[in-house]
């Protein structure tokens, strides 16, 4: 009989499941659910993209790519952040291209991290973070934002969980799940505490191009001596529509992308060539393909958000992303019993706010990543379902 | 081309609220700029789209593709007058191309369509010849996807 618990390591053991999980089963085995749970694009990756990777394809070129990436991605990848950041990084040095921008996060937080680090992370945010930093042996340390700051991260909130232990603060904005973001100014503050406690930053931009109300994203490298202390993730998935193509990026100082490239290059060795191929004739032809999605988008956020605030349930402007973060504490529901309520009731999933952290307790998130017929038959289900909370 | 009509020929239901938000435009303003475009013709008129094959009185559907001879002061408008006067033409167009007339026509059977054109349209005298479409299947109308395989179903899994 094998022992297995002595087998696994037990770092990796102590590391909490993703608690989401049960009410996906859920949600998967029912049947006609209306879903607005999905983190991804409902657009299909353009077709000059598609396209692009087929002819490739056709042509036989499937051999592994350079641990880096292709060149010619790598230069596409610095000519976009020039053009659309004002941004230079050097492609043969700063660049390294990842499987999806979730490998840029792992080997970005194992290559700065270790045992006796702390690693601060503002929640509610995406639900790797946690973990990685939990098998990298450094402690996670949660800034919670709040709703009334817009889910920002504040200099304050920030300054006060540093300690003599803090090395490097991740920055998920624009945020998923609560689709705030940062602006200019609140960069600007947050710099200020980065440098005064010698901070290092992963800037995790992967909704970056779906920025909403008239300015652009703006990227944490470029305030003021930031550049040198940062990390920016992003990737293909969200802004080309290109989940299932796996290809993201890192970019930042030569010594820290020298390390992530080792890890790479061991652990994964290259992104996947098809998909490179792919992301140079995206970044190359497809500027207006982001700007028709992100229209798209944003007709679609501003019924949600509507929707929400005429159904009496507050919810703040998400201003990135594709999600809302409206908060059901009126109803007197936590966030599982409000979700789990409104899927056997209403047939239509939304994912329990807490899922991303413990401070998302109380809201939930909703996707919008859907057609407008969807989005409206879903927001019926869930205005008749709140008026019935009410009358019980 | 203007969003307000854009929304509205996919889905004519949107409410002037949801309307109002998705364009973020006062609703009194859309709700104007609507009544004008149905005064003023821009917009025709609002209709169900039906899958007939899913009702037990299914239709069939043909397109008739039609030469004529055009006549002296009129051209083709007096021939069209004639031709969509017929109950059974659900749609008119005139073409270009090998042939001047595509009409779709409706009805119960195949034969009585082809009845319907036997003796109504080739009898009309500035028709020259005629040719019958029968449709088989429909794939796609008005945007809409008709055709049920499992193909266009939301295949994105659930992930965070």
């Amino acid at each position: 009989m094998v022992d297995y618990d002595k087998m696994l390591n037990s770092r990796i053991k102590k590391v909490k499941p993703s608690g989401i999980r049960r009410f996906f089963d859920i949600a998967n085995e029912m049947e006609h659910v209306i879903s607005l749970s999905i983190g991804e694009p409902d657009f299909k990756t353009p077709w000059h993209v598609r396209e692009e990777g087929i002819k490739t394809l056709e042509k036989g070129k499937t051999w592994y790519s350079p641990n880096r990436g292709f060149a010619k991605l790598r230069n596409e990848i610095s000519s976009y952040y020039r053009r659309r950041f004002s941004l230079e990084y050097d492609p043969d040095s700063e660049v390294l291209v990842t499987v999806g921008g979730s490998e840029a996060i792992d080997v970005c937080i194992r290559c700065l991290v270790e045992e006796g680090d702390e690693v601060l992370i503002p929640q509610p945010c995406f639900v790797c973070y946690e973990p990685i930093t939990e098998m990298a042996g450094a402690t996670p340390v949660i800034i919670e934002t709040k709703a009334e700051n817009d889910f920002r991260l504040t200099p304050e909130e920030l300054e006060s969980h540093i300690t003599p232990k803090s090395k490097l603060l991740i920055l998920p904005f624009p945020n998923n799940p609560t689709g705030a973001v940062m602006r200019r100014s609140d960069l600007e503050a947050i710099a200020r505490i980065v440098e005064k406690y010698d901070l290092f930053v992963l800037s995790d931009e992967i909704y970056g191009e779906l920025t909403y109300g008239g300015e652009r994203h703006v990227s944490f490298a470029e305030i003021d001596g930031m550049k040198e202390r940062t990390a920016v993730i992003n990737g293909f998935s969200k802004s080309y529509a290109m989940t299932g193509w796996r290809l993201g990026y890192a970019l930042g100082p030569a010594p820290v992308i020298d390390q992530m490239t080792k890890l790479h290059q061991f652990a994964i060795m290259s992104a996947p060539t098809t998909a490179q191929y792919a992301a140079i004739e995206a970044l190359k032809n497809g500027d207006s393909d982001i700007e028709s999605m992100k229209k798209q988008y944003d007709m679609r956020r501003r019924l949600v958000v509507g929707s929400f605030q005429k159904m009496g349930l507050s919810c703040f402007e998400p201003n990135g992303a594709f999600y809302c973060f409206p908060c059901i504490k009126s109803t007197g529901l936590t966030s599982e019993q409000f979700c789990l309520g409104l899927i056997n009731s209403k047939h239509v999933a939304v994912v329990p706010g807490n899922a991303f952290g413990e401070c998302g307790e109380g809201y939930i998130r909703v996707s919008y990543s859907y057609s407008l017929d969807h989005l409206g038959e879903a927001l019926n289900r869930i205005e008749e379902y709140l008026s019935e909370i009410k009358n019980r | 081309m203007d969003e307000l009509l854009k929304l509205l020929s996919g889905n004519s239901k949107f409410t002037s609220d949801e309307l109002s938000m998705i364009l973020d435009e006062p609703k009194d303003y859309l709700e104007k700029q609507i009544r004008e475009y149905e005064n003023t013709g821009v917009i025709k008129g609002y209709q169900a789209i039906v899958d007939w094959d899913k009702v037990p009185d299914a239709k069939v559907t043909a397109m008739i593709e039609i030469k004529v001879t055009p006549q002296k002061d009129t051209g083709f408008n007096s021939v069209a007058a004639q031709i969509m006067s017929f109950d059974e033409v659900e749609s008119l167009y005139l073409m270009a191309g090998s042939y001047d007339f595509a009409v779709y026509v409706t009805g119960k059977t195949m034969q009585e369509v082809a009845m319907f054109v036997s003796r109504r349209l080739s009898t009309l005298e500035s028709v020259l010849s005629t040719s019958t479409h029968f449709l088989l299947k429909k794939y796609k109308e008005s945007g809409i996807d008709f055709y049920e395989d499992d193909s266009e179903e939301d295949k994105r899994s659930l992930v965070l």
